[in-house]
């Protein structure tokens, strides 16, 4: 028992025999467990337009997501000075890698939804909230100011404080009907500890005992919404002058 | 001479599969020795999980699950393990357990996996399973072995869930939160059963913001071990 030749050959089969077994479990749920984390991703993005949607997120099935991103889905992929990125489909991108990335380097995806005759614009954002990252998506009605809806969510934060970001569907609720720009300066959307003044266009209340995360927040819309700024004016622009004169 | 001593020898019991000591293997981890009240092990998953009920039932059953089937394999080898590398050993067929269990609700639920992915992988660590097999699976029979520990897997379960309830009912308000069975039950809101914003008897009740740090889980983990040994008399001495 104590010799070191059986040591050796029993540690050499037993590591043998465990990588086989885990690499094939692996490989045989790889598929799954990709499809498992796209549709997870695209439910995401589905929550924050929720209101478009005929019923909520929760209740559809699968297919029925898949189903919203084929057909209603436009996917673009911007680099930070708002020209578009041929070849690349936004569900493509990961925004935790992006993030890691210089910021000139990065690239953002955005979402078109058309499915209810109109445009909405869904952004991506990411930031630091107060013990890990934090993310979020931004749906955008087509003048390119008013959001349609927020969602959000987080690596870490404290159950019932931080994580009531993602948790407590009142905080993302609020953000419904805000403005990013003031006449036509960007001012994003501020996170008020204590409370935003009733009928503020740019703020909404905080969390009690989620400061830091708040803040987090805030500062993440204002960075994250403005890196799409250069393509989100282009937009405006073109906008403007394919109006037809009526 | 052969056949004396062919009748001197004693026949080998074959012992029950869930005869009276079987048994005890099961019902003492939930009592009389159970892991994290007694044997004080596990608790920092303990505290880590417990904000909420539907997580820690599902790292519940995972622990039942990699605690039971690692002392299984760990009892079947105890003759083979080289002594030399015996935690090693141990520690690789706890880790194939739970890597096996995280690919396996990776594909099955996602998003109860990313919600728990950072728990699942602290199972590993979890003393619990590291101490049974040490302590029971390395000198007992595969059976008795798995018997112990997926006994102590559900004793930890028990304190896990208990814990679990009290700090998301004080902490939250809810029930099951994250679940298909979700129950709102104390709220300022139309939403839960008892409405603070208009119940006479409640309207003070606002959720207790101690109950959701770890801290809480060790008041009243603590305050388990205070009850249970008031009324076990069979843990007074036990130190």
């Amino acid at each position: 028992m104590n010799n070191n030749g059986y040591v050796l050959t029993f540690i050499l089969i037993m590591t043998a025999t465990v990588a086989v077994l885990l690499t094939g479990l692996r490989e045989a749920t790889k598929e799954g467990a990709a499809r498992n984390e796209d549709i997870f991703n695209k439910r995401a993005i589905l929550t924050a337009i929720e209101d478009k949607l005929d019923g909520s997120v929760k209740d559809m099935s699968d297919e029925d997501v898949i189903q919203v991103f084929e057909s209603d889905m436009q996917q673009i992929v911007l680099n930070m000075e708002g020209n578009v990125v041929e070849g690349k489909k936004a569900e493509d991108i990961n925004m935790a890698v992006e993030r890691k990335k210089p910021e000139p380097n990065r690239m953002l995806p955005l979402y078109i939804y058309e499915g209810d005759g109109n445009k909405t614009y869904i952004l991506s954002v990411r930031g630091s909230g107060l013990w890990d990252e934090i993310w979020g998506t931004i749906a955008l009605e087509n003048d390119l100011n008013t959001i349609a809806g927020a969602a959000f969510d987080h690596a870490g934060e404290t159950p019932g404080l931080g994580a009531e970001i993602k948790d407590n569907p009142k905080f993302s609720t609020q953000f419904k009907g805000k403005k990013i720009y003031d006449d036509s300066e960007f001012v994003s959307v501020d996170v008020v500890k204590g409370g935003a003044p009733t009928g503020a266009e740019h703020a909404v209340d905080g969390i009690s005992g989620a400061t830091v995360t708040a803040d987090g927040v805030e500062e993440m819309l204002y960075r994250g919404i403005q890196y799409y700024e250069p393509y989100l004016s282009q937009l405006k622009q073109s906008s403007m002058v394919m109006e037809p004169a009526q | 001479m052969a056949e004396t001593t062919v009748k001197e020898q004693e026949v080998q019991e074959k012992e029950p599969l869930f005869g009276p000591k079987e048994r005890k293997l099961l019902t003492d981890p939930l009592n009389d020795n159970n892991p994290i009240t007694v044997q004080v092990l596990g608790i920092c998953s303990a505290l880590a999980v417990t904000s909420l009920v539907y997580p820690s039932i599902v790292i519940s059953v995972a622990v039942v699950f990699v605690t039971g089937f690692s002392a299984l394999f760990t009892s079947l080898l105890r003759n083979y393990i080289p002594k030399q590398v015996r935690l090693i050993v141990q520690l690789v067929i706890i880790a194939t357990l739970v890597t096996v269990v995280e690919l396996t609700l990776k594909y099955l639920n996602y998003p109860v996996y990313k919600q728990l992915s950072v728990y699942i992988g602290l199972i590993i660590t979890n003393c619990i399973v590291m101490g049974r097999l040490e302590a029971f699976s390395m000198a007992n029979k595969p059976w008795r072995s798995f018997l112990d520990g997926v006994g102590n897997g559900v004793g930890y379960g028990v304190i896990l869930i208990g814990v679990a309830i009290i700090r998301e009912i004080f902490g939250k308000g809810t029930l099951f939160a994250g679940s298909p069975i979700e129950l709102s039950i104390i709220g300022p809101s139309a939403d839960y059963l008892i409405n603070t914003a208009t119940n006479s008897w409640f309207g003070w009740y606002s959720n207790n913001n101690l109950m959701v740090l770890p801290a809480a889980a060790m008041f009243i983990i603590g305050i388990m071990i205070w009850v249970q040994r008031s009324y076990n008399t069979k843990l007074v001495d036990v130190s």
